[in-house]
């Protein structure tokens, strides 16, 4: 919502469609998503496991396995055409305009390189500085993020560092080379919820700072609440309601949205039932024609069938759901 | 780290301890008198007597343990009974060749194994990693002493390429390096480096698969790295599990294969036990035995710390 309406978006995806084909089954992972981002802009893609988040994070940037996983649609970054670069144009772009923090960042930093090691080669890699200077730079980039006695850890290897100073240094070595996009893959999942808000203040502060555009994935309505400024509720590989998020948390119109928001602890008070979403995430080999949700939907009916149309409720809340008309 | 190296050089002590008395005692518990090698069968009893008295063997088994050891600390490895030479001179000749041997087929087998690893790792499931893992398993399954014989047939009985005995003209026990020597090699580090290179194949292919579907290699890549930037980091997490693989073949080939070196005649540590067992030379057995044990301990030291240079997070644990 700060995003001033003249610039140019930092990603513009249409109709992207990620599918991984395997010897039994074709997952569609993804299937069909369309939207633009603005300049420090933060969008959260909320949805659960296996609804296809990461993988659409990841296909922004076209990180898959490129012998299994099927891509299409069109992804511009900062105004360049993602789906045509070369590989070479594409290892340019990635670290530099986009930078990117894992869920785990155990297993995200390589082990046997010492945490600096790691954002120094990035910075060389893309800028040509020495190394004395990518030392220096790294050495700011952990005092920004916030690590007490950043010389040590520049020389510590990645599990000598706790959860949470991790995290930290991954995203300093995310920011290295300042880019305008970060993308968040459920970045608090693995950490201890004192540490969770931390990070995210971070992030938020950090955002403000930087004046990047955030897509940031997670299942925590709580987290997307907190640094969101619009959602987009992700289903069965399809956006299914998007809007600023203000708007999703006080007038959710698909019914899914629905249910998780009143899946969350958040306005419960105690003794009350919490209302879960009956059923289970649907089977991405074998999504049905129509609405994803449908078979879990109370208010299904035999209109469901067919896919649900892109609905404008207005000009920034947009839900599939024949209801919502 | 260096705390680590130092309490690591010092597990050697309690270990080459326990090698000296599993050396002794395995040598001491095989069936037979060890003056029969020497003593005729139809010596008369008191001849017997004084020899074993002379050699030491009418003591308790304790006891000839730790003069044994005394000796052997001081670097004296007793006398051969079948050659009547010093078993240290009979060693100071037969293990060089035996090292030229193995550093021949360590070259050649841990070379080929890599690149066939790392090329089956890099391409695994197809057509390339089928063939690459088709050649390790053939290597690791087919036979020494065959291959060996097999490659003698065609090279040196068919087409009359290349020597089979021996390991230099004129049945030269010390190395030179001269073309008719160079020669001489060729056959039997083939014939050695055979399942080393299969051995290494299967573990860098597995490995190198391994580290491919960590997440880390997505991140190294969402950076933005170059190929074979990548490619360094693959490497570098990939070499600790190699080199212990690695360590322990070495240790196998400087043990000098006895099939290889009998098979070629060639005149290292392995045909020395084979004389040795067959002679029933007790002294040179244990001596031999002792020294090739102890070549494989220091080598695993080697090995423990390589690795943990390489992997910060062993030297820690």
């Amino acid at each position: 919502m700060t995003a001033p309406a003249v610039a140019e978006p930092v990603v513009r995806a249409e109709d992207v469609a990620v599918s991984f084909v395997g010897r039994d089954a074709t997952v569609n992972a993804v299937n069909g998503v369309s939207f633009t981002l603005d300049p420090g802009e933060v969008l959260c893609i909320l949805g659960e496991s296996g609804s296809g988040k990461s993988v659409t994070l990841r296909a922004l940037m076209r990180l898959l396995p490129f012998r299994r996983a099927r891509l299409s649609g069109r992804i511009e970054i900062a105004g360049l055409d993602v789906m045509a670069m070369s590989d070479r144009a594409l290892a340019d772009l990635r670290g530099t305009e986009v930078g990117m923090i894992f869920q785990e960042p155990m297993v995200a930093f390589d082990p046997v390189y010492t945490v600096g090691r790691q954002i120094t080669e990035t910075i060389v890699r893309h800028e040509g500085v020495s190394q004395e200077q990518a030392r220096r730079r790294a050495l700011d980039l952990l005092d920004r993020v916030r690590i007490p006695s950043p010389e040590r850890r520049l020389r510590a290897y990645p599990h000598e560092l706790s959860g949470g100073m991790r995290q930290r240094a991954m995203i300093a070595l995310a920011l290295s080379c300042q880019p305008s996009l970060l993308l968040a893959d459920e970045p608090t999942t693995a950490l201890d919820a004192t540490v969770q808000i931390q990070i995210l203040l971070l992030l938020r502060e950090l955002q403000r700072e930087f004046g990047m555009a955030v897509i940031f994935v997670t299942h925590d309505v709580g987290v997307a609440v907190e640094i969101a400024d619009r959602i987009a509720v992700m289903y069965g590989g399809r956006f299914v309601e998007t809007g600023p998020v203000r708007e999703i948390m006080r007038n959710p119109r698909h019914p899914y949205t629905q249910g998780l928001l009143a899946s969350t602890v958040h306005s419960a008070s105690r003794g009350q039932t919490l209302e879960a979403i009956p059923g289970s995430p649907p089977d991405m080999t074998r999504l049905p024609p129509g609405c994803a949700f449908a078979p879990r939907c109370r208010f299904a009916e035999p209109g469901c069938e067919t896919p649900p149309a892109a609905i404008q409720l207005s000009p920034h809340h947009m839900v599939r759901c024949i209801r919502a008309t | 780290m260096l705390e680590y190296i130092i309490r690591r050089v010092l597990y050697v002590i309690p270990i080459g301890l326990g090698v000296t008395v599993l050396v002794f005692a395995l040598v001491h518990m095989s069936p037979g008198d060890p003056l029969s090698a020497v003593v005729p069968p139809d010596a008369p009893e008191e001849m017997v007597q004084d020899l074993r008295k002379a050699y030491g063997f009418d003591k308790p088994l304790p006891i000839q343990y730790v003069t044994w050891l005394g000796r052997v600390v001081t670097g004296d490895l007793g006398v051969s009974v079948a050659r009547g030479r010093e078993v240290v001179d009979e060693l100071r000749i037969a293990v060089p060749n035996t090292f030229i041997l193995a550093a021949g087929g360590t070259l050649l087998g841990f070379t080929l194994g890599a690149i066939f690893g790392g090329i089956a790792g890099y391409f695994q499931g197809r057509w390339i990693d089928k063939l690459a893992t088709a050649i390790a398993i053939t290597g690791v399954s087919v036979p020494h002493y065959w291959l060996g014989l097999v490659l003698v047939i065609i090279f040196s009985v068919e087409m009359n390429v290349l020597p089979s005995i021996g390991m230099g003209p004129g049945g030269s026990t010390a190395w030179a390096w001269d073309a008719e020597h160079m020669r001489h090699l060729v056959l039997p580090v083939v014939t050695l480096a055979v399942i080393p290179m299969g051995l290494i194949t299967r573990t860098v292919r597995a490995t190198v698969a391994e580290i491919l579907n960590q997440e880390f290699v997505q991140a190294l890549h969402a950076k933005g790295l170059f190929q074979r930037q990548v490619l360094m980091h693959v490497v570098r997490n990939a070499a600790p599990t190699t080199l212990a693989v690695m360590g322990l073949q070495l240790g196998y080939l400087l043990g000098g294969s006895i099939l290889v070196e009998t098979v070629f005649q060639w005149p290292g540590t392995g045909s020395l036990l084979n004389s040795a067992i067959f002679e029933r030379d007790l002294p040179l057995l244990q001596g031999t035995i002792l020294v090739l044990a102890m070549f494989f301990v220091l080598l695993n030291l080697l090995v423990d710390i390589l690795q943990s240079a390489i992997d910060p997070r062993m030297s820690r644990q």
